[in-house]
């Protein structure tokens, strides 16, 4: 008999990421939303697609500290979806709510701060979706790395635009900003981790604690 | 940017008739019961009885002025801003369901002749209750048609007689953090507090609702009693009032204080004048799909617009 060809990690996350359009589906076809749907709909697909994105920063500092080198093959499933979902979001607010009257559409981005860093996000993302296969990972060789990092770019971008989207103000700390700011600093953190001499310090302190812990048998 | 997107009046041979997106609802609910019946005949056969639907959602055949047919009491009571219970807006109607409105009483005060503490059935007596049938345009660019119950604000002033030094009329809601979950959160100054000009309050369309739909008031809608000024956005109409004062100074309101460059004081429904985060040219009347153009002052301007003679509303939004 074959193994089965996937681990349980992978299971989770293409149940994941398909659970939120499933639940889309579901909630529009028994009529559980709110009387504002197409609202409703972008704000789940753009928060969907946050996750998504957070969730992907989080597989590189799972690899520093606890040394599961796993979730760095699952970076690029999690990117697609990411880009999946944040095609819907755009599809939506571009055809649902504006009807596809593109100058109107242009108009409003270019003049809203907190479009423009959307648009700015989700324009960074095509060629990061593009890329992301193996094909393009050998023909751009060092330079892939470099593009793909745009992503610490890409995600304060998305974290602005959410927050810009909601009824506050994040320098007072006053307002609707408490779910911003949690995603806010959970990228950061993220991010902070990625710093060359932190990400070391940080591997160095897992690989002391690791030594404490009983040796695995099964490693291999 | 707002000369591609004038603000003409909504024709009413414009607007999805009624009987359409009520259909919609209906389906939408038959498709909901024909689910959920499926889903209990998948997990508990021996149920037998289809589930009956509660009584129905209210719907008036009624329309604004303008033709627009009022949203259902289900859309109305489902989904509200009331950020002392919740910033969800579904969640609202849950939250406030026991939110404890008797006895409750409104104290009317400071700049007035004969200050007076109501109880909310001395209001019911005193002052005749009518309906209008108003326009809400939220911030947020979405708006309802809503038949309220209620009484004139200018009623109610002149019974207390303000005094000539009053300029304002300042309006606190209830501040109770152990009912109202919200109001435990940092990053609001409560309670909340909101203002009108002391014209704009005499103005006849300033209304003090107790009721909707020809019922009661609910909670989540500002039980028992709350500010409606149609031609403002909806934050102005601040809800379950206990406090009303005529002061002299201009009133520190809470968005305002939150965020002065995109929640003026006057805040008067402007498509001309953006908020400075998003567009206010058109809104999403609750129930239908595509949106509509905004009206200056929601529609409401040959009643208002002469209260802002000669001031620049662009400065004074």
């Amino acid at each position: 008999m074959k193994k089965f060809p996937y681990t349980p990690l992978q299971i989770a996350i293409h149940i994941y990421a398909w659970f939120g359009i499933a639940l889309l589906i579901f909630d529009f076809a028994t009529g559980n939303i709110s009387p504002n749907p197409v609202q409703d709909l972008e704000q789940r697909t753009g928060r969907h697609a946050l996750t998504l994105l957070v969730l992907l920063l989080l597989c590189t500092p799972i690899n520093t500290l606890f040394k599961w080198s796993e979730p760095l093959k699952r970076r690029r499933a999690l990117g697609l979806y990411t880009f999946m979902y944040a095609t819907i979001h755009v599809i939506i607010f571009a055809d649902l709510d504006y009807g596809l009257a593109w100058s109107r559409l242009l108009q409003e981005v270019i003049q809203k701060s907190r479009l423009v860093v959307g648009a700015i996000a989700f324009i960074l993302l095509i060629p990061l979706a593009i890329t992301s296969f193996d094909i393009w990972k050998k023909r751009l060789g060092k330079n892939w790395k470099r593009l793909h990092q745009l992503v610490y770019f890409l995600a304060p971008l998305v974290v602005l635009h959410y927050l810009w989207s909601k009824k506050g103000d994040i320098l007072s700390l006053q307002g609707e900003i408490l779910k911003p700011l949690i995603y806010g600093l959970i990228i950061a953190i993220f991010l902070i981790v990625r710093i060359p001499p932190i990400k070391k310090a940080l591997a160095s302190f897992s690989t002391r604690m690791m030594s404490l812990l009983p040796p695995k048998k099964s490693a291999a | 940017m707002t000369n591609l997107y004038k603000s003409v009046p909504v024709r009413s041979s414009e607007i999805t008739p009624k009987q359409v997106y009520l259909s919609r609802r209906d389906f939408m609910k038959a498709a909901t019961v024909a689910a959920s019946a499926a889903l209990l005949a998948a997990c508990a056969p021996s149920v037998t009885e289809m589930p009956q639907n509660a009584a129905p959602a209210p719907t008036s055949t009624a329309t604004d002025e303008l033709g627009n047919p009022v949203n259902t009491y289900e859309d109305i009571t489902n989904y509200n801003n009331y950020y002392e219970f919740t910033t969800d807006k579904q969640g609202v109607a849950g939250l406030a369901k026991d939110f404890k409105t008797i006895p409750w009483t409104i104290e009317v005060g400071r700049l007035v002749n004969k200050p007076k503490t109501f109880g909310i059935d001395d209001l019911l007596k005193t002052f005749t209750q009518e309906e209008r049938i108003y326009r809400l345009r939220c911030v947020e660019a979405w708006s309802m048609v809503i038949p309220w119950e209620g009484f004139t604000l200018a009623n109610l002033l002149n019974m207390v007689e303000p005094t000539s030094e009053a300029k304002y009329v300042r309006f606190e809601t209830v501040y109770r953090p152990d009912e109202m979950p919200g109001q435990k959160s940092p990053f609001y100054s409560w309670p909340y507090q909101e203002g009108l000009r002391l014209d704009e309050a005499m103005n006849d369309l300033t209304f003090l609702a107790t009721g909707l739909y020809g019922e009661p008031n609910v909670p989540q809608n500002g039980t028992p009693i709350r500010l409606v000024v149609p031609w403002k956005y909806g934050f102005k109409s601040i809800k379950s009032i206990v406090k009303i004062e005529l002061v002299a100074e201009l009133p520190a309101t809470l968005w305002n204080a939150i965020a002065p460059n995109e929640y003026g004081f006057y805040s008067n429904v402007n498509p001309d004048v953006d908020h400075p985060r998003w567009s206010q040219a058109s809104e999403r009347r609750i129930g239908e799909l595509s949106r509509v153009p905004t009206l200056p002052f929601n529609g409401y301007g040959e009643q208002v617009a002469s209260l802002y003679d000669g001031m620049d509303l662009n400065v004074n939004y």
